[in-house]
């Protein structure tokens, strides 16, 4: 009975939350017009979430490509066809690591950072200071926030791809000795428009989830350094989890 | 001021990158030479059977890449497979009697439509359909004629032996 009560009871809670969610981003993208014509505060935040992530995005891209090009050469050379190592990893790249690995590090890096800055603006009264004062924290604090991450998403999946991609053509090419022309002119030859399009909006789709759940758990946090503690590792979960959901459904759909 | 000078410019440092990234995506890894030309037309070729053709395959004369397969239809009229090929205007000098056929590039490579151009003086215009086709040779139907044939051989070898 007790099992069954929980059960009822933890149901309801995860309806409850998703609910709220709903209604937090459709509140999101209702304040967006008001919020875009002050761009400024939005390049702010791109330079947070984007300009600052640039470092760890392009350290992890080119080593998730240097271990494609090495994992790609062992395996195509044994049916020895090594000169596809440039389709095998470009596809890879653009199609999913590019656009999951970066949403996952940008949970990791930027989404806790929203979280935990949203959470403690929270916990120190400042957003009911700005309600106050009749400012809509949502408006003022959120929304640029969120529309932040969502812009830079997809500019820091296209860096991760580029990146990962030489850093295939450095291990491939040059350790390797696979031949630089038959690299380059066989991605070529195979990649399409479509499938460089497809990175970009599962990209867009990530940026948006992640950054709508960082500022949705700061917002919710309790105003406490324990409560804004677990919102920021229900973030990092939450984060994690949706994007690898939404990029199998993404696929699903798209391929 | 210094603040916010700092940030914009990181701001700016970073979208510019981005946008180089992405345009480096789209231009140096993917083939957009032929669909950026805005100059070409449309030729029909119906096949018989067009194998593993597909959408956006190349279509080549003497080896060099003129256009893409536009669309693949199929004809419940005659049970035929239409195939309307995309080619670039600078290649607008085909012969009208030049036959085309689907090749498969190397062993396991995809397949494609080759034109082998005819003598005629006239050229096909936008619209024209080619009459000479060749369809895709099917592999299975390869294998399954040689084991036949092989069949057969045995066959006739065997009743040779009994008639002596």
């Amino acid at each position: 009975m007790s099992l069954f009560g929980e059960v009822i009871g933890n149901g309801r809670a995860v309806l409850a939350k998703s609910g709220s969610f709903t209604l937090f981003t459709l509140r999101l993208l209702q304040v967006t017009p008001k919020a875009l014509r002050r761009w400024r505060l939005i390049v702010d935040q791109v330079y947070n979430t984007g300009a600052l992530s640039l470092v760890i995005i392009m350290l992890s891209g080119l080593f998730v490509g240097m271990v494609l090009g090495l994992q790609g050469y062992d395996l195509l050379q044994r049916f020895g066809s090594t000169e596809s190592l440039g389709v095998a990893s470009g596809l890879a790249l653009l199609k999913e690591l590019g656009p999951v690995v970066t949403a996952l590090l940008f949970a990791g890096r930027a989404g806790t950072a929203l979280t935990s800055e949203i959470g403690l603006m929270g916990a120190t009264d400042q957003l009911s200071a700005m309600e106050m004062m009749a400012v809509d924290p949502v408006r003022r604090v959120c929304a640029p926030r969120f529309l932040g991450g969502v812009i830079a998403m997809p500019l820091l999946a296209g860096i991760f791809s580029m990146v990962g991609i030489f850093g295939a053509q450095l291990v491939g090419v040059t350790l390797m000795g696979v031949d630089a022309g038959q690299f380059w002119s066989q991605m070529r030859g195979a990649v399409e428009l479509k499938d460089v399009n497809q990175g970009i909006l599962k990209s867009c789709v990530f940026g948006f989830a992640c950054s709508a759940i960082a500022v949705y758990e700061g917002y919710h946090a309790l105003p406490t350094a324990e409560g804004v503690g677990r919102a920021t590792t229900r973030t990092v979960v939450s984060s994690s989890v949706a994007v690898l959901v939404l990029d199998y459904m993404l696929t699903a759909v798209l391929l | 001021m210094t603040q916010t000078r700092a940030t914009e410019i990181g701001t700016g440092l970073f979208a510019l990158l981005g946008f180089a990234a992405l345009f480096f995506l789209v231009t140096q890894i993917t083939n957009r030479s032929i669909a950026w030309n805005e100059q070409s037309y449309r030729l029909t070729a119906r096949f018989d059977n067009v194998g593993g053709l597909k959408v956006g395959a190349p279509v080549s004369m003497g080896g060099v890449t003129i256009g893409r397969v536009e669309a693949i239809d199929f004809d419940s009229a005659d049970y035929k497979a239409v195939a309307r090929l995309k080619i670039q205007q600078r290649f607008a000098k085909i012969p009208n009697d030049s036959d085309v056929a689907i090749f498969t590039a190397g062993l396991l490579g995809g397949q494609y439509v080759g034109i082998t151009p005819g003598g005629s003086e006239t050229y096909f215009r936008d619209g024209d359909q080619i009459e000479l086709t060749q369809s895709a040779v099917v592999l299975e139907n390869l294998i399954s004629k040689f084991l036949f044939d092989k069949a057969g051989q045995e066959g006739a070898k065997k009743s040779e032996g009994v008639a002596k």
